[in-house]
């Protein structure tokens, strides 16, 4: 029986738990002749609860420790000979899945039964070609040993799906009976469901919490295994990044972080001023009618896929500065560079910015513009000196949060800046990011437990460090500016 | 004529030399609804004018239009003539921004800027560039400061930001903020609604002292607040003029049943 299979009967046996419970509430209040103490629809929802959520979380947690458990007893019982030369353990445990994924597939087929199966010989029958026609492409001939492995592998799966499925039924029919035993009608069951759907309510926002907790995990645990064979101090303080294959590789965080804030310094650059002075207009000086239009039209900058204005940079932005600009003031001739990936990411990041403070302008009072224009003054000299310090730290806070994603960027700084990692000033020079790196040192070609590929955790995690606090910084700013007018 | 009969026309009307502004057929639309039918009202040189009526008659409608702040409101239209001092506010030739210094608003809530009570006085000067040194515009700070009742309160704490003062000291911050760039008219939209009756009689103290060196122009929905302060109340009613006169005449022997009423707290 398949997961989706037990989540159905679960739901099944809920539905049917509703309608016992409400039926057993009904009657047991006419019974004893007392008024129930929630509505007849709380204990049905009360049973439905008891039966539908232990058991799928049970089910939920099963189906992801099973596989887990499951490996790794298995993977013990593969012979160091059956591991061939410079491969790993877990390569041979990826073909063993594909093989047992294959025999369920075979005997799923029916013109195999199981006795035939647990017959079936590596050397006798052409278990390669067997497993083709099903559809599970192999890159070799199974051997015995892995053959052996798979089937152990799959009787183990099937046993403990067997089990799960048993346990998961007898976990949903037990809280039910229990939870439609003791429904009185001075149950409190309208009680019970609130409670319940707390508890649900906030499960949920903890999945979301133990996810973000899971990803740092794994970063530091990954960087710390980085700094423990490369040297901090090198990392941080070293001004050349030259990765090699054969090891001796110089792994300095220096040029990416130049490069990185170059490149975000010269996006904000061109973002913020146009981003408030597009806000400015919007909220104090267009039409409601044009407003209405400009406003989305504006924001659909913000729904253009990165790539797409990667693509942007790479073919018509780059050539553009490096034939008009870089090459006729002799400042190089690369059409990547630091300016052709900031200006595009400028552009992209001028909905985050004029969005935003289009919003926190027009939360500024109406009252504080009457004050000032009752005083005489013009227009520009109420947005001047009234409305923009009163919206400034909201704005701050759209220009961090703007920022955090300018340092987060890669797509546009792959194709528009290149990836050489060097420390310059000049802006028409290819230079590269930390994200760019983080991609290109994961799918190269080093082995994972090396420094090389390594780093790029460590590279995660400070940019990771970096646009956290960027983030709580602008949060903390935006919070402080909205009890201003309260 | 006698001089009782003298006195009576007095009573009445105000004398051609003590008008400050005057209203002449004044209509007001927002979009298709008219909120003003044809309003002929004058205000008075140095003294306290009160429009008073219940809530939607147009009084605040009327007074915003004193100083053109109805033109912040795209679908609203003003018709007929509104002078002050003999010039027609509405004429194209009029700068609107010139307007709103010489006559000054107050507004329902205070609406302090959020910036230290020190900019806050200094605001209208400095935009209208009324000084010339700093020590000029202390000195004008200090003046509007002291004029609206509330210096000795600040004055230790003139950097410190004006959201921060209590309801009834920043509403008279407002009005030393209306005082500092010099206007000849002040309209208050209702200035002590907001307020608990210990700052409302502060305030109410502040607007009969300047009374010497200001016009005022003041919408309540107080009844013994027009009656403490004003020398002149004006009635409105569903965007009509009821009745304006003297307000003590007004609120002892008024001419008709619907002002009665109202003063008397039959209706609205």
């Amino acid at each position: 029986m398949t997961p989706s299979a037990i989540i159905l009967i679960v739901l099944g046996l809920a539905a049917i738990g509703y309608v016992l419970g409400r039926q057993r509430a009904l009657k047991t209040a006419q019974r004893e002749g007392v008024k129930l103490h929630s509505l007849s629809g709380y204990h049905g929802q009360s049973v439905a609860l008891f039966i539908a959520v232990p058991a799928l979380f049970l089910l939920a947690a099963w189906l992801f420790l099973q596989p887990v458990l499951i490996e790794s007893s298995v993977s013990g019982r593969i012979p160091q000979s059956a591991i061939p030369e410079g491969g790993a353990r877990s390569l041979v445990m990826f073909d063993v899945r594909r093989i047992a994924e294959g025999l369920n597939q075979i005997v799923a087929g029916g013109d195999v039964s199981e006795n035939d199966l647990a017959d079936m010989r590596a050397d006798v029958t052409d278990v390669r070609a067997r497993l083709a026609e099903v559809g599970v492409a192999l890159g070799s001939d199974v051997s015995p040993i892995v053959l052996q492995t798979a089937k152990e592998y799959r009787a183990t799966d099937l046993t403990a799906s067997f089990v799960r499925n048993i346990a998961v039924l007898v976990v949903a029919l037990g809280f039910g009976a229990w939870a439609l035993a003791r429904i009185r009608p001075g149950l409190r069951a309208r009680n019970i469901s609130e409670t319940f759907i707390k508890a649900l309510l906030m499960g949920s926002s903890l999945v979301a919490i133990l996810t973000t907790v899971g990803i740092v995990g794994s970063l530091l645990f990954e960087s710390i295994s980085f700094f423990n064979m490369y040297p901090a101090k090198e990392f941080f303080l070293s001004t050349t990044w030259n990765p090699q294959f054969r090891g001796g590789s110089e792994l300095g965080i220096l040029p990416l972080l130049w490069g990185t804030l170059y490149v975000s310094f010269v996006a904000l650059a061109l973002a913020v001023p146009l981003g408030l002075m597009i806000a400015i207009y919007l909220a104090e000086y267009a039409g409601s009618r044009l407003r209405s239009y400009a406003k989305p039209a504006i924001e659909v900058l913000a729904g253009i896929p990165t790539i797409v204005y990667g693509l942007f940079a790479l073919i018509t932005v780059g050539p553009f500065l490096r034939d008009w600009i870089a090459q006729p003031l002799g400042l190089g001739s690369s059409s990547s560079s630091v300016m052709t990936a900031g200006l595009v990411m400028g552009i992209m990041l001028i909905p985050f910015i004029s969005s935003l403070s289009d919003d926190i302008i027009n939360s500024v009072p109406q009252a504080m513009r009457d004050g000032s224009y009752g005083l005489g003054a013009t227009k520009s000299e109420t947005i001047k000196q009234v409305i923009l310090p009163a919206a400034l730290p909201g704005i701050v806070g759209a220009f961090l949060l703007a920022a955090s994603r300018a340092i987060g960027e890669t797509m546009i700084v792959v194709m528009g800046a290149g990836a050489s990692a060097q420390l310059d000033l000049n802006p028409f020079e290819a230079m590269t990011t930390i994200t760019v790196k983080i991609v290109s040192q994961l799918t190269g070609d080093t082995e994972f437990a090396s420094p090389e590929t390594l780093v790029a955790f460590a590279l995660g995690l400070t940019l990771f460090v970096f646009t956290l606090g960027l983030n709580i910084l602008a949060l903390y700013i935006v919070r402080k500016y909205r009890e201003q007018y309260e | 004529m006698t001089e009782a009969a003298t006195e009576m026309a007095v009573d009445t009307a105000i004398k051609e030399s003590a008008i400050k502004m005057r209203g002449t057929d004044v209509s007001v639309f927002y979009g298709e609804k008219q909120a003003l039918f044809d309003v002929n009202l004058d205000v008075a040189r140095n003294s306290v004018t009160a429009l008073i009526g219940p809530s939607g008659c147009g009084k605040s409608t009327f007074l915003r239009c004193l100083n053109r702040m109805n033109d912040t409101i795209d679908i609203c239209r003003v018709t007929g003539e509104i002078t002050l001092e003999g010039e027609n506010i509405y004429d194209p030739k009029i700068d609107v921004v010139e307007l709103r210094a010489r006559v000054g608003m107050v507004f329902q809530k205070p609406n302090p800027f959020p910036k230290s009570i020190y900019e806050n006085v200094a605001y209208g000067p400095r935009i209208h560039g009324l000084t010339n040194s700093r020590a000029e515009l202390d000195e004008i700070v200090e003046s509007s400061l002291r004029k609206a009742a509330i210096w000795e309160e600040v004055k230790d704490r003139l950097h410190e930001p004006g959201t921060g003062l209590s309801g009834g000291q920043q509403q008279r911050l407002c009005i030393a903020r209306a005082i500092a760039v010099s206007p000849e008219v002040i309209l208050m939209d209702e200035p002590c609604s907001a307020l608990d009756p210990i700052a409302t009689a502060k305030v109410e103290e502040l607007i009969d002292e300047l009374r010497g060196n200001f016009t005022i122009v003041i919408v309540t929905h107080s009844m013994q607040q027009a009656a403490r302060v004003s020398q002149r109340t004006a009635m409105f009613h569903l965007g009509k003029l009821v009745e304006e006169g003297v307000t003590d005449k007004m609120f002892t022997n008024p001419e008709t049943k619907l002002t009665q009423d109202y003063i008397t707290g039959r209706f609205g």
